[in-house]
C-alpha cells in the first residue's frame, strides 16, 4: 500500500518539490545580498509580504500588476508551444495599448460596452499582426525570432512614444504626453467588491482557455507536435508554417490584449506610462511557470505581488525599488537552473531503491 | 603512464590484449567477461548482432567508457584507459562509420587541425611540408586542397583513416568504415589498411556486418552476443554460416523468406507516380534532378545507392519534409501534397529512417505518439476538435500489447524509450491502419536479427494485399530478397532499372558508384 502511494506520488512530487526548493536557494541568495547592502534579510522578507500579500489592500494591489503579467506570460507562453522563443511582449504591448485607444477614442461616442469589445478586439489583432510578423519572418526569412520579436519591441516602444509625443497627440495632455481619452464612462470597471478592474478575470479566462485547448482538443495536440518535432509534424500532414505563424499571433492577441486592458481599465489613455515593464516580466513568469498557461497564473501573481511590494520597500527601507527587479532575476537564474535537476534525483523515482548504480540506466539499447 | 610513453617511440603497429572485459549500465550488462588478443599487424574483426557489445568494448578502448572490471594490455604492458588522452597516447585511434571532417575546410587544414595541440599561430608552410612528406608514403594521392565536403565518400573515410596515421596510430578501430561505401570503395580502403597491418605498421580492429569484409580482409575473428564471448576463430578455418551461426546462437536457414509467387500485374495502374522531380538539399544545393518513377499495387519497388545521393531528399520530399523545386506526385492519379486529408484518403503509411527524428514528438507521451495518424478522427476527436483522452489511451495500450513496445506506460515520454521500442510504437502505428502505399526508408537499420525478419515479413505482408510499398535502402541484400524492380539513384538521378530476379550485384554497384554503361536496362 505505502509504496503504491509512493508509487503514484513521487513523480508528480518531483516537478513541485524542485522548483520549491529553488526559491528557497534563491532566497539565500537574496537575503545574501541585502545583508551586503546593509539591511534585515528577515526585515526585507517580511515587507515583501506585507507588501504583496500582507493585506486585503495590498492582494488587491497584487492582483491588479499580475492582470497584465498573465497576458504578458501567455504571449511567451503559447508560441513556446509550437518552439518559439518570442520576447517581445512589451512592443506588442505597446501598439496593441495605441490602437486601442485610437479605436477607444474613434467609438467613444457609443456605448460603453461597444467602445470596450471594440477597443479589446483591435488590440488583440494588432498584437497578433506584430507577433505574427516575427512568426512569419522566421519561416520564411529564416529570421531568429527571439531577436526579431525582441528588435521589434523596441520598434513598438518608439512607435508608442512617436505617436502620443506626435501625430496623436492630445493637445490637452501637456505635461505627460497621451493620446485622447477614451472618457471615464468607457472605462473598464471593477469586479464588484474588489479594487481589482476586470482585466483580472479576462486573464484567467484566457489562461484557461488556452490550458484546456492545449490539453484537451485536437488543436492543442497537433501545435505540441508542431514545437516538439516539426519534422514528424510534416510527416503528419500538418502544414507546419501555419500553425507557427498561428502561435505567434495568438501570443501576440495576449500581449495586445493586455495593453488594450492597460488603456481601458487602468489609463483611460495611451502615454508613456504603459510601458512598465510587464512584457518582459511577462518572459519571467512564462518560463517559471515552464510555458504551462495554468502555471502562468500563480507565478503572474507571485510577481505581481513581489512587484507591488517595491513600493513599500522604498518607503520603510529607503531601499531602490530596483530591489525587487534584484530578487525577480535572482529567481529566474535559479529556477531555470534547477531545470537541469529535474529527472536527477534517484530519490523521485520508483522503485530506485533497487538500482545498484546511479546513472546512465538505459544508455545501451 | 610511463609505460605508455615508453611504447610511444617504437613505430610498429601495437599488440593489444583484452581480458575479461566487463561494462554494465544500470541492471544492464552490456559487456561480460570479455578476452581477445590481437597480436601487432593483426587485422581482428569483431562480429555481432546490433546490440552485442562491440561498441561497448572499442568505447572502452577509445576511454569514452571505462570498465567495470578487467584489464587491458599494450604491447605486453597492463595500461589504464580512463580517456581518450591516454588511447591517444597509447597510440589508440578510432574510425567511426560517419565522417568527423569539417566539410568547410580542405583535407589539409583538416589533417592539420586534428593534431591534439597547436600553437596559436599556425606556421602553414611548414605543416604543409610536413603533410606532403606524410602523403608521399602512402600508397596513393589525396587531394590536399579539396574541400571535404566535394569528397566522395570514399574518399573522405580514406582521408579520416590517413589522419588517424598521421597523428601516427598505432592501433586503429573500425567501426562499420564501409557502411557508406560502395564495393569497391570499400576494397579501396580496406586494402589499404590491410596492407598496412601486413607491414606491421599498423593493428586493426574492425567491427563490420559485411561477412564478404570478414573473410576478404581479417586473419581473426571474434563474435559477440549479448554481451558475452560467443566465439572465435581463424578467419581461414572458418566459413560464413559458422561464424553468423555463433551470432545468432542457432543454425541459420540459410534460405531467403519465401515470397508470394503470384507475378506482379502489370496492367494496374500505379498507385504512386513522380513525374521530373526537382529538388535542393540543406545547402541549396540540387538533390534531386529529375526522378520518375512509379509503384504499381502489390509491388515493392526497391530504390539503391549509396547514402548522399538523394534518396534521403527524396523519401523527405515524399513526407512533405522537404519542398520540391519543380515536378509532381500523383497518388492514385490525383495531385498530392501530404496533407492530413490526402495522407488518410489514400491511406498512405511512411516508415521514415531514424523514426525518433524523422516520425516521433520526443517530448509528446507514447499514447500522443501513437494518435499523431488519428488524432482528429473518430473515436479519438469528439466534435472535430475535442480530445477523447479514453479513447486514445485505449488505442495506445492496444498498440503497446500488441506490438511488444516496451516502455514505462503509455504516458510516458516518447523520449525515454529505448531505439528498438520507438521503431516499435512508429509500426505500430502506421501499420494499425488500413494501407495502400507505404513509403518505407532503411526499415531495418539499428534492429535486431528478430525485428529485420519480423519487419521484412509485414513488407512482404502488405505487398500480398496489393499495398504499393516503396522501399528506400542501402542495404543490397534486402533489396535483393524483398524488391520485385530495383532502381539504382545516383547524383539525383535514377540511373539504371532492372527487375530484382535479373539483378546482377556487381552491375548495380557499378551504377551505385557513379559509373554508366553504354546499355540501359529498361523494363
Amino acid at each position: 500500500m505505502y509504496a503504491g502511494i509512493k508509487r503514484f506520488l513521487l513523480p508528480i512530487a518531483e516537478p513541485v518539490l524542485v522548483p520549491t526548493g529553488a526559491v528557497l536557494v534563491a532566497m539565500l541568495l537574496f537575503a545574501g545580498f541585502i545583508a551586503l547592502v546593509g539591511q534585515s534579510p528577515p526585515e526585507v522578507f517580511w515587507i515583501l509580504y506585507q507588501g504583496g500579500f500582507g493585506s486585503s489592500f495590498s492582494l488587491q494591489n497584487t492582483l491588479v500588476l499580475a492582470s497584465p503579467l498573465i497576458l504578458t506570460g501567455l504571449a511567451v507562453a503559447i508560441p513556446a508551444q509550437a518552439g518559439m522563443v518570442i520576447i517581445g511582449g512589451e512592443g506588442a504591448l505597446a501598439v496593441g495599448a495605441l490602437l486601442a485607444a485610437v479605436a477607444g477614442y474613434a467609438l467613444h461616442d457609443t456605448a460603453p460596452f461597444i467602445v470596450q469589445l471594440g477597443m479589446l478586439t483591435v488590440g488583440a489583432l494588432t498584437g497578433a499582426l506584430w507577433f505574427g510578423l516575427s512568426g512569419w519572418l522566421r519561416n520564411y526569412r529564416g529570421v531568429n525570432e527571439t531577436i526579431s520579436s525582441l528588435l521589434l519591441s523596441y520598434m513598438g516602444i518608439a512607435l508608442l512614444n512617436y505617436c502620443i509625443q506626435g501625430p496623436l497627440r492630445d493637445p490637452a495632455s501637456t505635461n505627460n504626453p497621451s493620446t485622447r481619452p477614451i472618457g471615464d464612462a468607457n472605462m473598464i470597471g471593477n469586479i464588484p467588491g474588489l479594487d481589482v478592474h476586470y482585466g483580472l478575470i479576462i486573464g484567467i479566462v484566457c489562461a484557461l482557455i488556452a490550458w484546456f485547448v492545449l490539453k484537451f482538443t485536437t488543436i492543442g495536440l497537433a501545435l505540441r507536435a508542431v514545437g516538439g518535432n516539426p519534422r514528424a509534424a510534416q510527416m503528419a500532414g500538418l502544414r507546419v508554417n501555419i500553425w507557427v505563424v498561428g502561435a505567434a499571433a495568438m501570443g501576440g492577441a495576449a500581449a495586445g490584449l493586455s495593453g488594450a486592458i492597460e488603456v481601458a481599465a487602468v489609463h483611460g489613455d495611451a502615454n508613456s506610462a504603459i510601458v512598465a515593464g510587464y512584457g518582459f516580466t511577462g518572459i519571467l513568469v512564462a518560463f517559471i511557470a515552464r510555458q504551462n498557461p495554468l502555471a502562468v497564473i500563480p507565478v503572474a501573481i507571485l510577481f505581481g505581488g513581489i512587484d507591488a511590494a517595491g513600493s513599500l520597500l522604498q518607503r520603510r527601507l529607503d531601499m531602490p525599488d530596483a530591489t525587487v527587479i534584484v530578487f525577480q532575476g535572482i529567481l529566474f537564474v535559479v529556477i531555470l537552473a534547477s531545470d537541469t535537476f529535474l529527472g536527477r534525483f534517484r530519490f523521485f523515482k520508483p522503485g530506485a531503491a533497487s538500482e545498484p548504480k546511479p546513472g546512465t540506466a538505459g544508455a545501451k539499447s | 603512464m610511463n609505460s605508455s610513453k615508453e611504447i610511444l617511440g617504437k613505430s610498429h603497429g601495437l599488440d593489444l590484449e583484452i581480458i575479461g572485459l566487463s561494462k554494465r549500465f544500470g541492471d544492464v550488462i552490456a559487456l561480460d567477461n570479455v578476452s581477445l588478443r590481437i597480436p601487432s599487424g593483426g587485422f581482428h574483426a569483431l562480429l555481432g548482432e546490433n546490440g552485442a557489445g562491440k561498441s561497448t568494448l572499442v568505447k572502452c578502448l577509445v576511454g569514452f567508457y571505462t570498465p567495470d572490471a578487467g584489464d587491458v594490455l599494450a604491447d605486453h604492458r597492463e595500461v589504464k584507459i580512463p580517456s581518450p588522452r591516454e588511447a591517444s597516447q597509447l597510440g589508440i585511434g578510432m574510425v567511426y562509420q560517419s565522417f568527423t571532417l569539417v566539410p568547410g575546410m580542405t583535407v589539409a587544414e583538416n589533417l592539420v587541425m586534428s593534431k591534439g595541440s597547436l600553437p596559436a599561430l599556425i606556421n602553414w608552410r611548414k605543416e604543409r611540408e610536413q603533410l606532403v612528406a606524410f602523403i608521399e608514403t602512402l600508397p596513393f594521392k589525396i587531394p590536399l586542397d579539396k574541400f571535404a565536403g566535394t569528397l566522395a565518400a570514399g574518399e573522405k573515410q580514406k582521408v579520416e583513416i590517413i589522419k588517424q596515421l598521421y597523428l601516427q596510430r598505432r592501433f586503429l578501430i573500425l567501426d562499420e568504415p564501409t557502411s557508406v561505401l560502395t564495393p569497391d570503395e570499400a576494397d579501396e580502403v580496406l586494402g589499404f589498411v590491410k596492407n598496412l597491418a601486413t607491414a606491421k605498421a599498423l593493428t586493426v580492429l574492425i567491427i563490420t556486418h559485411k561477412f564478404r569484409e570478414v573473410t576478404a580482409y581479417a586473419d581473426d575473428v571474434t563474435v559477440l552476443r549479448r554481451g558475452k564471448f560467443a566465439g572465435c576463430g581463424s578467419v581461414a578455418n572458418l566459413n560464413v554460416d559458422q561464424m553468423a551461426e555463433m551470432m545468432v546462437g542457432s543454425p541459420l536457414a540459410h534460405q531467403p523468406i519465401a515470397r508470394s509467387i503470384v507475378p506482379m500485374n502489370l496492367e494496374l495502374r500505379p498507385y504512386l507516380v513522380v513525374e521530373h522531380l526537382h529538388a535542393r538539399g540543406d545547402l541549396d544545393q540540387p538533390v534531386l534532378n529529375g526522378i520518375d518513377l512509379a509503384v504499381r499495387p502489390g509491388e515493392i519497388l526497391g530504390i539503391a545507392g549509396v547514402s548522399g545521393n538523394g534518396q534521403k531528399e527524396l523519401v523527405e520530399v515524399l513526407l512533405g519534409q522537404r519542398k520540391k523545386s519543380s515536378g509532381q506526385i500523383f497518388v492514385e492519379g490525383e495531385p498530392y501534397s501530404g496533407t492530413r486529408a490526402e495522407i488518410s484518403q489514400h491511406k498512405v503509411i511512411m516508415l521514415p529512417e531514424e523514426p525518433l527524428r524523422n516520425a516521433c514528438v520526443a517530448s509528446l507521451s507514447v499514447a500522443e505518439n501513437m494518435a499523431l495518424r488519428n488524432y482528429d478522427r473518430p473515436p479519438l476527436a469528439k466534435f472535430g476538435f475535442l480530445l477523447n483522452r479514453r479513447a486514445l489511451n485505449q488505442q495506445a495500450q492496444r498498440y503497446v500489447e500488441t506490438f511488444g513496445v516496451k516502455t514505462d506506460g503509455i504516458n510516458a515520454k516518447m523520449q525515454t524509450l529505448s531505439g528498438g521500442n520507438v521503431q516499435r510504437a512508429v509500426l505500430a502505428r502506421e501499420l494499425s491502419h488500413p494501407v495502400n502505399l507505404l513509403i518505407v526508408a532503411n526499415p531495418v537499420f539499428g534492429l535486431d536479427f528478430n525485428a529485420v525478419a519480423e519487419t521484412h515479413a509485414r513488407l512482404l505482408a502488405a505487398r500480398a494485399s496489393s499495398t504499393a510499398i516503396l522501399l528506400v535502402s542501402e542495404d543490397l541484400d534486402e533489396l535483393l530478397e524483398l524488391a520485385d524492380r530495383i532502381v539504382v539513384m545516383s547524383e539525383g538521378k535514377l540511373v539504371y532499372e532492372i527487375p530484382a530476379d535479373q539483378a546482377d550485384i556487381r552491375v548495380l554497384g557499378h551504377y551505385m558508384a557513379g559509373g554508366h554503361l553504354e546499355e540501359r536496362a529498361v523494363t
